[in-house]
């Protein structure tokens, strides 16, 4: 489908390329509805196609109730997302086939994430994801905010990227599996290498997810459209982190260095975030920040949850992903609405706009308070679970709970308060107060209903999820819960009633509180907003961030000119210097070399001549002043090596060589006409000398190698493998056989990289030409 | 100034004709004799490259009218596109397969589906060896 996107683009502009693209989220959402009277059976679903099977790489698709869950955000919130994106995009202004392009490789990376059962397509999705993301922060990339909110996304969550490969290669080791199925069932506890690869797994997890302290990425990556905002950085993307950890909760979980680490960068990405929201004045910036503390929130509820006795934060955590799926969704679009129709998203240029846009006001209002966790909205659910996940693990009698516990329901206290502020300030300062006609450089209205109907949509789950929670919760969150928690729940059935009444518990009262000291806190705001003056900028992880960047570009370049002569003799020596260092070195340091003359076979006559002319030849290019002399002399070489091969009944190698030998002679030739005259060499007698001694180790090692390769067997010949290649590929020609049949995809690599060669001599060649043309 | 080997230009116009049947026929007989895509591409290429040095750039263009750096490109496209096909019989990637078939002029023939990714590689190395042997000769 991506690939027909800028045909249709193309063919068909009168049509908003949009409506094509929506058939994808929208078919594949239809078919994960239908999965689900399955899954919520307790079924899994596994289907696998074989890759690169030699190596165990298939690409294995495994659903369970986990990744259902992810499934349906994705294509769900996908198909409002490019709903909305065909009204938000201009089809005159854009360049929609990009755009959507790059959407839907987005779209089937994340659900290649989740779907996947084998760790390395795993891996290969979760960087497709960044890549896709990096692409659609830079959308705009005329714009400098965009290139360096897309390059920071990018080193952040590669760097994050790699760190998960090395955790999950590590898995594999332990496990000797690729595959998560298998992986999970192993009990790795107390094995060696089960600590690093934990905190490798964490670090890939929570920088995709935006956690403290690799969240700073995030504000940075509202500089993509509004409807990439919505769909990438708060209800998709970001959330590959959480079903990481997720996913590996069984194999990590109940350690106590899991649990703290988890919980405790969750709940500081929570306060962190939500306290850094309420300064911000661009409402995007805003919900950034209020993204990152809404992660926070969930990692930190599996962080609790790992610990197996307090399985209601687990599944608090998977209520509020879907839950933070629908109202950050929902306030995204509304927010993209604003922006659209004022010109502005800055709160202090906004207000009074709750006359002019009353449906947009209602829609914030859910979506708002929804966030703030206020009754009848869904946020108000997993909200008062959450506080009961803090409130149980603080009475737990483990990990240093006992004395530690009490500070996780007083930070997650805090942090709602300020949840509540920044809910407050999205709504009230928007749409409330003044309205003023000289703030707006366009001509403010409601919005069209096309744009209307996602975020509408979205309010409505809001409410029906609030009304009838059991309904996902029985048949969406349960098999999930499973899936995070094996074994734990075999037969005992959890009851998970969500009730919306519970009576007059800690966490009403909890509740209570957060709105009068939210309410008070916000009217006084201008009283205490004082104190983010006090954090000085140079502190700041972005500060870091930037220096550090800035630091290793110059460091970089420093290096790079010491060696970057632009001198090919140079970078000939390197190389061969580091050949001879390392090939040479590993000779001699572990005793490899081996001789064996009575394997050898003998010399006729012929081979002798034959070498004898090849040493003629090699000498005469050597010592010869003319270039064309040199040229023949490495011709001659050339056709004797080729007149080896036949002696040696090679006849296909024979064949190649002495057509290469043909075309190269004649490239030769061409590449003369420009060379100027061989002048006599001015260098002095220890260059020389280096030359000498350089080009003497390679030779003598490659001699070495030669002669130990022969005597040297480790392993049987695998001539007698592709004897029956008649059989197995019914070619008569062994060489052939190998080279298309058993080898096929060196031999597609080789041309590839054969390709990128000829285009890289193409464009060195003719792009400067063509420059001189112009000037 | 205009070159005119008269000799060169006559040998040549015979010969290319004779260098690219062979060419072809190497390709197709690659999976049973000394041959295949590679060494067949590379005699295109050298018989293309005769052509370029006996006439000049132009001539030749106007009597190939192709794009080398699309063939190049035609190619890889192929080859990799044979591989990704395998994936459609649900066998793993880049698997090949053959048949005898009873064709109507040839009798009985052998089809393989490693011909279809020779074709690929042939296709590459011609675009590759001739777009650099241009460009090289171009900048003149």
């Amino acid at each position: 489908m991506a690939l027909l996107v800028p045909l249709l683009y193309k063919y068909v502009p009168r049509i908003h390329t949009g409506w094509f693209v929506l058939v994808v989220p929208i078919g594949i959402f239809l078919y994960m509805i239908e999965l689900i009277p399955m899954i919520a059976k307790g079924k899994i679903l596994v289907s696998s196609v074989p890759w690169i099977p030699s190596l165990g790489i298939n690409y294995s698709v495994y659903v369970d109730g986990l990744a259902l869950i992810f499934g349906l955000l994705i294509s769900g919130i996908g198909a409002l997302v490019v709903l909305y994106s065909v009204y938000y995009m201009s089809k005159k202004r854009e360049a929609l086939h990009n755009f959507y392009v790059y959407l839907l490789i987005f779209m089937g990376a994340m659900l290649g994430v989740v779907f996947s059962d084998n760790i390395i397509v795993l891996y290969m999705f979760w960087e497709l994801t960044s890549i896709a993301s990096f692409l659609l922060i830079a959308y705009w990339y005329q714009r400098k905010q965009s290139r360096y909110g897309a390059q920071k996304s990018l080193v952040i969550t590669i760097f994050g990227g790699l760190a998960l490969l090395a955790g999950l290669i590590l898995l594999s080791v332990m496990t000797n599996t690729y595959s998560i199925r298998e992986i999970i069932t192993a009990d790795l506890r107390g094995h060696q290498l089960f600590l690093p690869a934990m905190l490798l797994i964490l670090i890939g997890a929570f920088t995709k997810s935006a956690q403290f302290p690799f969240h700073i990425w995030l504000p940075d990556a509202m500089e993509a459209p509004t409807p990439i905002s919505a769909y990438l950085h708060s209800a998709t993307m970001v959330k590959a982190g959480i079903y990481l950890v997720a996913r590996f909760t069984p194999v990590f979980g109940g350690t106590i260095e899991w649990f703290w680490l988890v919980t405790g960068t969750g709940i500081i990405t929570l306060l962190w975030g939500s306290f850094s929201a309420v300064k911000q004045n661009d409402l995007k910036a805003m919900l950034a920040f209020s993204t990152i503390s809404q992660l926070g929130l969930i990692i930190c509820l599996l962080g609790i949850g790992s610990s197996l006795y307090v399985t209601t934060a687990v599944f608090a955590a998977l209520f509020h992903l879907i839950n933070h799926s629908t109202f950050k969704g929902c306030l995204f679009m509304v927010v993209g609405i604003v922006d659209h129709e004022t010109g502005t998203r800055d709160i202090r240029k906004l207000g009074g706009l709750m006359s002019l846009m009353p449906i947009t006001f209602t829609l914030m209002i859910i979506g708002s308070f929804s966030m703030a966790g206020l009754p009848p909205f869904n946020g108000f659910l997993s909200k008062e679970l959450f506080f009961t996940g803090v409130l149980e693990a603080s009475k737990l009698n483990m990990y240093y709970l006992d004395t530690w516990g009490i500070v996780l329901p007083i930070l997650a206290w805090i942090a709602s308060i300020f949840t509540f502020i920044y809910s407050m300030i999205l709504v009230l300062k928007t749409f409330t107060g003044k309205y003023k006609l000289s703030k707006y450089e366009i001509k403010v209205h409601e919005a069209p209903l096309g744009m209307l109907i996602s975020p509408m949509f979205l309010a409505i789950l809001i409410l029906l999820f609030f009304f009838f929670p059991n309904t996902i919760a029985n048949n969406l969150l349960q098999p999930a819960m499973s899936a995070i928690l094996p074994g734990l729940l075999d037969g005992v059935g959890i009851e998970n009633n969500i009730k919306i009444w519970h009576g007059w518990t800690t966490e009403v009262f909890m509740t209570l509180g957060v709105v009068v000291v939210g309410m008070l806190l916000y009217a006084s705001l201008n009283k205490w907003s004082w104190i983010y003056e006090y954090l000085p900028a140079k502190m700041s992880f972005n500060y870091l961030y930037d220096r550090g960047l800035v630091g290793m570009e110059k460091l970089a370049s420093q290096i790079t000119k010491k060696y970057m002569t632009g001198i090919v003799r140079d970078y000939l020596l390197y190389i061969f210097i580091f050949f001879v260092l390392v090939v040479g070195g590993s000779l001699v340091l572990l005793n490899n070399f081996t001789y064996h003359p009575a394997d050898n076979g003998s010399v006729s006559a012929y081979e002798v001549v034959l070498m004898l002319v090849i040493i003629g030849a090699a000498v005469l290019v050597m010592l010869t002043k003319s270039r064309l002399t040199a040229v023949i002399g490495l011709g001659v070489i050339g056709f004797v090596v080729a007149i080896f091969f036949v002696i040696f009944r090679a006849p296909d190698l024979a064949l190649t060589q002495l057509v290469v030998e043909t075309v190269t002679v004649a490239l030769f030739m061409l590449c003369f006409y420009h060379l100027p005259e061989l002048g006599k060499e001015t260098e002095g007698a220890g260059f020389r000398t280096a030359n000498l001694i350089v080009s003497l180790g390679v030779g003598i090692v490659v001699t070495l190698v030669a002669i130990s390769a022969q005597s040297n067997a480790l392993f049987d010949s695998i001539s007698s493998f592709y004897e029956d290649s008649y059989q197995l590929a019914g070619a008569r020609n062994i060489v052939n056989a190998i080279l298309v049949d058993f080898r096929g995809f060196d031999t597609m690599l080789e041309i590839l990289v054969l390709t990128i060669a000829g285009f890289g001599v193409y464009s060195l060649i003719k792009l400067p030409l063509h420059r001189r043309n112009n000037r | 100034m205009k070159p005119n080997d008269v000799i060169l230009q006559t040998v040549t116009k015979v010969v290319t004709f004779i260098i690219l049947t062979f060419a072809v026929y190497l390709f197709l007989a690659g999976h049973h004799e000394p041959g295949g895509g590679f060494i067949g591409g590379l005699v295109i290429t050298s018989g293309l490259t005769l052509l370029y040095l006996a006439f000049d750039i132009e001539s030749v263009r106007q009597g190939v009218p192709v794009d080398f750096k699309i063939v190049a490109a035609v190619g890889v496209f192929i080859a990799v596109a044979t591989g990704m096909g395998s994936l459609l019989f649900d066998s793993p990637f880049l698997s090949q397969t053959y048949g005898y078939y009873n064709l109507p002029i040839f009798g009985e023939t052998e089809l393989a589906t490693a011909v279809l990714f020779d074709l690929g590689v042939a296709l590459a190395v011609v675009g590759t060896g001739v777009t650099i042997i241009l460009s090289i000769s171009g900048d003149a």
